[in-house]
C-alpha cells in the first residue's frame, strides 16, 4: 500500500475530525443568547440562590472553563481537549464527566450496530442477489414489492410498530430498556443472555429496515452485470453455475454494495441513535435524548463529536481494506 | 399537456408515487373542509379517547384531537419538506454548475466541502443547531436549520452532470458560434438536465422530511406545532406504545411511511426517464 495513498485518506479523516470541531465549536457560540451560560444560570436558580450569586456562580464557572478568554485562546483549548477525549463535565448529573458517560453507553451501541449491520448486509445481499439471479424460483420477484416499502420506513419508526405488536400486544420481548431492572449489569452468562433478550426487537427493527435497501442495491448491481461477456464466457466454457453465480455475478456486485456499507455509516448510526431511544436502549442514542431534554449542553456536544469520530474511524478502516476486496484497484495518490 | 399526461402510463413507478404524493398534498386542504384544525391545540378535547365516532382517531394525553392534528400537521411537514429541498437544489444548482463548468481551484473547493459534509452523519450537526436555537423553534427556521446541510447531494450529482455535458458537441458549438459561460449554462445545459434536477429535488425533499422527523422525535422541533414528527415526540414522551394507545402514534406513521414511498418511487420513475439503460433493470 503506498504511502501517499494512507496519508491521503488520514489527512481527510482528520479534516473531517476538525471540520466537525469547529461548526461544533463555533455554532453554540454564534447563537444570540450563550446557552451553556443561560443553562448554568437556570442551574443555579434551582439552588435558590439569589440573583447576584447566580453571576457570580456563572464567573466562576467561566473562569473554570476558560469561557473568559478570547475566543481564540478557548478555540484553542478546545481542540486540545478534543485530541485527549476531554468533553468536560456533564451539567446534569454535575460531577459526572462526558468522557465517563458516553463510554458506559457506547459498547451497548457498537454491539447493537455492528451485529444489526452485518446480518442485514449480509442477509440483504444475499436476498438480492438471488433475487436477480434469472434462475431462482419466480416467487422470490414477489419479495420487490415488501422490500421496497420496508426500505421506505425509518428504522425507529418500524421500531415503534414492532414494539407494539410483539411486545405490547403478544408480550413475547421485553416493552423497553437493555436488561431486566434490577439486575446490575457484569460479566456473565445470564446478564450476558437477559442483554441479548431485550436487544432482539432493537436489533430486528434495524435489520428489517434496512434489509430492503441492500437487497434492492445488490440486485440492480447484479442486473447490470449479468449482461456482461465474462458471464456469457463462463457460460460457454461450462462452469457449474453455483461457481458462475458465486464467482462471477455475485464477487463482482459485492464492491459496490461494500463502497455503499461504507458511504451509508452516518444514516445508519442516525437511524440506530432514535431506535435506541424507541426501545430506551442504554446507549449512546438513548443518553443523547435525555441530554436533550435536560439541557445538558456539554453532553450533547460531546456525543455528537464522538459519533463524528467514531463514524470517521469506521470510514477510513473501510476506505484502507476495500482494495484489498478488488484486486484492480490500484491506490492512487495522486 | 393531456398527450404528456398520457406518456404516465409508460412510467407506472413516476405515476403511482405520484398519485401517493398527490393524496397526501391532499390531506391538509380537504381535510381542513371536514375537520375543524383547531381541535390539534392542547386541551381541545377528552383526554385519552380511543377512536369513537365522536373522535375519529381518538384523542392524546393532552386533549388534541388526533384528526386534527393529522390534518394540521401534514401540510407542516410537508411545507418543511419543500422549502429545505427548494433551498438545498437552488443552492446546489448554483454551486454544482459553478464547479462543474469553471473548474480548477473554485470545483476543488466546492467539492471537497460538500465531500466533507458528506461523510458527517447529518442529523447530529443538525442537533447542534437546533440545540442552540432550541426554544422558539418555528416551522419555518426548522426548514432552514434542515435546508443547511441539504445542498450537498444536489450539488454532487449536478456537477458531475455538468462535467459529463460540457464537452459534448452542442457545447462546443454554442461557444464557437459565441455564447458566454452564463448562456450556455442556462440555454444549453439547463435544459438538457431537468430530469436530473427534478430527481434531485424530490431526494432533497426525501431527506430533509427524514431529517426533520428525526430532529422533532428526538424533542428538538417546534414544541407548539402539531407537525407529524413532533407527534411521535409526544407520543414516546407520554409513552403512548406501553399504554396501548396505537391511534396515537399509528396514523402519523402511516402518512410518513406513504410520504417515503410515494418519493422513493418518483424518484426511480424520474431516473428510468433521466437515464433509459435503467429502464431494462429497474
Amino acid at each position: 500500500m503506498p504511502l501517499s495513498y494512507l496519508l491521503k485518506r488520514l489527512g481527510v479523516f482528520l479534516i473531517v475530525i476538525w471540520a466537525a470541531a469547529t461548526l461544533n465549536f463555533l455554532i453554540p457560540r454564534l447563537a444570540p443568547v450563550n446557552p451553556i451560560r443561560e443553562r448554568l444560570l437556570q442551574a443555579v436558580s434551582f439552588g435558590g440562590a439569589g440573583k447576584t450569586d447566580m453571576e457570580k456562580v456563572v464567573e466562576t464557572y467561566e473562569a473554570e472553563f476558560g469561557l473568559n478568554q478570547p475566543l481564540w485562546k478557548q478555540y484553542l483549548r478546545y481542540l486540545s481537549d478534543i485530541l485527549r477525549l476531554d468533553f468536560g463535565v456533564s451539567i446534569a448529573n454535575f460531577p459526572a464527566k462526558v468522557t465517563d458517560i458516553i463510554l458506559r453507553a457506547l459498547p451497548w451501541t457498537i454491539s447493537l450496530l455492528t451485529l444489526a449491520t452485518l446480518i442485514a448486509f449480509a442477509l440483504g445481499t444475499l436476498l438480492g442477489a438471488l433475487i436477480a439471479w434469472p434462475k431462482s424460483s419466480g416467487a422470490l420477484q414477489f419479495l420487490v414489492g415488501p422490500l421496497l416499502t420496508l426500505s421506505a420506513v425509518p428504522y425507529y419508526l418500524l421500531g415503534l410498530i414492532l414494539v407494539y405488536f410483539l411486545a405490547f400486544s403478544f408480550k413475547l420481548f421485553p416493552l423497553s430498556g437493555g436488561y431486566t431492572l434490577g439486575s446490575i449489569p457484569r460479566f456473565n452468562l445470564s446478564f450476558f443472555l437477559d442483554a441479548a433478550y431485550h436487544s432482539i426487537l432493537p436489533a430486528f427493527s434495524i435489520v428489517l429496515a434496512s434489509l430492503g435497501t441492500w437487497a434492492l442495491g445488490m440486485r440492480g448491481m447484479m442486473i447490470s452485470g449479468l449482461g456482461e461477456d465474462y458471464i456469457t464466457f463462463a457460460e460457454a466454457k461450462g462452469l457449474p453455475e453455483r461457481v458462475i453465480f458465486l464467482k462471477y455475478a455475485v464477487r463482482n456486485a459485492l464492491l459496490p454494495q461494500t463502497t455503499a456499507l461504507a458511504l451509508s455509516m452516518g444514516y445508519v448510526v442516525s437511524g440506530a441513535v432514535l431506535v435506541e431511544v424507541v426501545f430506551g436502549y442504554p446507549g449512546v442514542g438513548t443518553v443523547l435524548y435525555r441530554a436533550i431534554q435536560t439541557f445538558d449542553y456539554f453532553l450533547i456536544y460531546g456525543i455528537v463529536i464522538m459519533l463524528i469520530l467514531a463514524i470517521g474511524l469506521v470510514t477510513l478502516i473501510m476506505d484502507l481494506i476495500y482494495p484489498l476486496l478488488d484486486p484492480r484497484i490500484v491506490y492512487q495518490g495522486e | 399537456m393531456l398527450k404528456q399526461l398520457s406518456h404516465l402510463r409508460y412510467h407506472p413507478f413516476l405515476l403511482a408515487g405520484l398519485l401517493i404524493l398527490g393524496l397526501i398534498l391532499l390531506i391538509g386542504p380537504v381535510g381542513a373542509l371536514f375537520v375543524d384544525t383547531d381541535k390539534a391545540k392542547v386541551g381541545s378535547a377528552l383526554p385519552d379517547m380511543p377512536p369513537s365516532s365522536e373522535y375519529l382517531l381518538g384523542t392524546d394525553t393532552v386533549g388534541r384531537e388526533l384528526m386534527a392534528v393529522i390534518v394540521a400537521g401534514t401540510p407542516k411537514t410537508l411545507r418543511i419538506g419543500l422549502v429545505a429541498g427548494a433551498i438545498g437544489l437552488g443552492v446546489g444548482i448554483i454551486l454544482g454548475f459553478i464547479a462543474g463548468y469553471f473548474g480548477g481551484l473554485v470545483d476543488n473547493i466546492i467539492k471537497g466541502t460538500a465531500d466533507v459534509l458528506l461523510t458527517v452523519p447529518g442529523l447530529l450537526f443538525l442537533v447542534v443547531i437546533a440545540t442552540t436555537i432550541k426554544g422558539a423553534v418555528t416551522v419555518n427556521m426548522m426548514a432552514l436549520v434542515v435546508a443547511s446541510l441539504a445542498w450537498m447531494w444536489p450539488t454532487r450529482t449536478i456537477r458531475s452532470q455538468v462535467l459529463s455535458l460540457k464537452e459534448r458537441n452542442f457545447v462546443l458549438v454554442a461557444r464557437l458560434s459565441g455564447m458566454n459561460g452564463l448562456e450556455i449554462i442556462f440555454r444549453e445545459l439547463t435544459p438538457n438536465l431537468l430530469p436530473y434536477l427534478a430527481a434531485s429535488f424530490v431526494t432533497a425533499v426525501g431527506s430533509a422530511i427524514l431529517a426533520t422527523i428525526g430532529l422533532e422525535a428526538l424533542g428538538l422541533g417546534p414544541q407548539n406545532e402539531p407537525t407529524l414528527g413532533m407527534t411521535i415526540y409526544w407520543s414516546l414522551y407520554y409513552t403512548s406504545v406501553l399504554r396501548g394507545m396505537w391511534w396515537w402514534w399509528g396514523p402519523p406513521i402511516i402518512v410518513i411511511i406513504l410520504t417515503f414511498m410515494g418519493l422513493f418511487l418518483v424518484t426511480m420513475g424520474l431516473d428510468q426517464i433521466a437515464n433509459p439503460k435503467l429502464r431494462r433493470i429497474v
